[in-house]
């Protein structure tokens, strides 16, 4: 009809479609239970390996708590290490899911349909891991309930005024908040399952959780409206979220710590990595579950873009600091940035983060390298690695030469550390192994309106 | 008395059907879709949910309980002096306030959500229908409630016929 909107129809033709075959609604919806009916011997050997591995991990996080903070490798003066960093690394990871599911469906991206459902899966696990570190951190976790303002008859007070406790509410509230999120935009496909169920046993059991969804046109517009309510609602959560996680760092007065800038500078890394990680899982499970038309090269294209932004942010995150450490002229700021970091014992870390989240977010200007799935799954395992890497350097090296160098020491970690933080991998894989076996890790109900709405979209482009 | 529960295979002759029904008077209708129709929604003029007071009943709630008892905590109950600062030190209170907003509105959404729509409900009349099953499938049901002042069997017998309805059940209300 009019100019503007003929060239962007031509534009979206260009994009690679979002769905690719238009199997019938039965057909998909099979298509997309499949794998919560029927296992596999590579999902049951994955199954047993992930879940030794978290065993171990339960082992080695016991022994923590048995025998004390002290066979991790923290030591005064550098106390935090590896417990904050996969703090820190996990709950960013968390943030893209919510990054997914809430801010891109409040801007009507329809790419985001087919990978919501795992990317909020991804979040609520994330969250889980993360939040164990920093109650073991405590030193004795037996006590992480102090932090909420419960009547005790010690008749003391969590410091208001201290970060950490906001912390336990951000996190806390960011856990809830991505679970009633995630459960409610489920329901609909909970009733599905409920409805498609082999046996008696399955259809109670998914029935019990579909809590007697009937898909009602008064329950699809109340869905809709609560489902947008949260969105709205975890939109601003996830900024917060990290947002407090770096006021951990930047109420501290440590040279390098002490800054402004944390909080979007946080931000956009915790969003950074976890696009990341929503790539490391989606090329995956997509090539296993033959899961191409509805994952298409148009998902792949979308994410990796915004792995390039908010890898982009992150680049220029770490320019402005370099240039205020510069033009601050604050002596400690100075050397912190310029010559312990950049020349001392953790370089390598420094010079690695540099390298990888200067180039990668660059090689992404690339369309080949954006739709290629082997390329960006390489690239997301690089991104992952560096951001952890960067919490790593940002924790220990403004820690472990503050003000007098008579307090300066260094970091070693013990093989505890590196235990605790390789187990979590396993157990983050064997959550997500549950999930894709017990939930419909594409949301079917989704996919079908999407479809019903690009059909009658082309009818109309067809009739004119 | 039953209701009719016609059936159909395509939400585009439903929302016809709704539409037929709706302009001969008949508004006791329901249509069950397996995912959002926005032909059918639009053809039923839904009322407008009131979630959206339930959520903000609930953050400002939240927003308030957390900000009032981190208030008191520190200033009434068990005032410290941390270096001769105000003991009611109110920005250092907003990201609790704030988190408490948020949770309290997500969970008034929610429980919104459910009250509104009567879950959960384990059981309905509904799901006894033999085929409601695909209801959440590939089916699209609208249930014609015959309670209705403006019921006329033989009109609703033929906007059904005409509009393609598959086949027709009884359900219990």
């Amino acid at each position: 009809m009019s100019a503007p909107r003929s060239a962007a129809s031509s534009r979206a033709m260009e994009e690679p479609p979002v769905l690719l075959a238009r199997p019938s609604d039965d057909e998909l919806t099979r298509r997309l239970l499949r794998p919560i009916w029927v296992g596999g011997p590579v999902w049951r050997i994955l199954f047993l390996v992930t879940g030794l591995g978290s065993a171990t991990m339960l082992l080695f996080v016991l022994y923590t708590v048995v025998a004390g903070i002290g066979v991790w490798g923290n030591d005064i003066p550098v106390g935090w290490a590896y417990g904050i960093t996969n703090f820190v690394w996990w709950i960013g990871i968390g943030h893209a899911g919510t990054f997914i599911s809430a801010i891109l469906l409040l801007l009507e991206q329809p790419w985001r349909t087919s990978i919501n459902r795992f990317a909020e899966a991804m979040t609520l696990f994330a969250v889980m891991l993360a939040g164990m570190f920093p109650v073991l951190h405590l030193g004795r976790p037996w006590f992480a309930y102090w932090i909420f303002p419960y009547p005790a008859t010690m008749d003391v007070w969590p410091q208001f005024r201290s970060a950490l406790p906001w912390d336990a509410a951000a996190i806390a509230t960011y856990f809830t908040v991505s679970f009633l999120f995630w459960y409610v935009g489920l329901i609909p496909d909970l009733a599905t399952a409920r409805d498609c169920a082999p046996t008696p046993a399955k259809r109670r059991l998914y029935g019990l959780f579909a809590l007697g969804w009937r898909g009602s046109s008064t329950h699809w517009s109340h869905y809709r409206l609560a489902y947008g309510l949260l969105a709205a609602l975890a939109t601003p959560l996830v900024i917060s979220v990290h947002s407090i996680v770096s006021a951990d760092f930047a109420t501290a007065q440590l040279p390098g710590w002490h800054s402004t800038i944390f909080p979007p500078y946080f931000v956009a890394g915790a969003i950074y990595s976890g696009f990341a990680m929503v790539i490391t899982l989606m090329v995956p499970i997509r090539r296993i579950f033959r899961l191409h038309e509805v994952i298409t090269t148009r998902h792949l294209d979308a994410v990796a873009k915004m792995t390039m932004a908010t890898g982009l942010i992150v680049a220029y995150a770490y320019v402005v600091e370099y240039f205020l450490a510069w033009y601050g002229g604050d002596p400690f700021e100075h050397y912190v940035f310029y010559a312990e970091r950049l020349a001392g014992p953790y370089a390598w870390a420094v010079w690695t983060v540099f390298a990888i989240n200067f180039a990668v977010p660059n090689l992404l200007w690339v369309r080949r390298i954006r739709r290629s799935a082997l390329a960006l799954f390489f690239l997301s395992i690089l991104i992952n690695v560096a951001m952890w890497l960067e919490r790593f350097f940002l924790i220990v090296t403004s820690l472990q030469r503050d003000f007098l160098p008579s307090s300066w020491g260094l970091f070693r970690p013990s093989y505890i550390d590196g235990a605790i933080l390789t187990g979590t991998l396993f157990t983050f894989a064997f959550l997500f192994l549950l999930f894709l076996r017990f939930v419909p890790f594409v949301p079917i109900a989704e996919v079908k309106e999407l479809r019903h709405e690009l059909e009658v979209a082309e009818g109309r482009a067809v009739r004119g | 008395m039953a209701d009719l529960l016609a059936e159909f295979s395509d939400a585009h002759a439903l929302a016809k059907a709704v539409e037929a029904l709706r302009a001969a008077g008949l508004r006791d209708l329901e249509a069950f879709t397996p995912f959002e129709v926005g032909e059918v929604q639009a053809a039923l003029a839904l009322p407008r949910p009131r979630i959206p007071r339930a959520a903000l009943a609930g953050a400002v709630l939240g927003c308030g309980a957390a900000f009032l008892l981190q208030w008191w905590l520190t200033a009434w109950n068990y005032p410290l002096n941390v270096g001769g600062r105000p003991l009611a030190s109110f920005p250092a209170f907003v990201p609790i306030a704030f988190e408490g907003a948020i949770l309290g509105g997500a969970l008034g959404a929610v429980i919104g959500f459910l009250v509104s729509c009567r879950l959960p409900r384990l059981w309905h009349p509904l799901f006894e229908v033999e085929g409601f099953e695909r209801a959440s499938v590939d089916r699209f049901f609208l249930r014609i409630g015959r309670r209705d002042p403006a019921w006329d069997q033989a009109r609703v017998l033929h906007v059904l016929h005409e509009s393609g309805a598959l086949r027709l059940h009884e359900v219990e209300r």
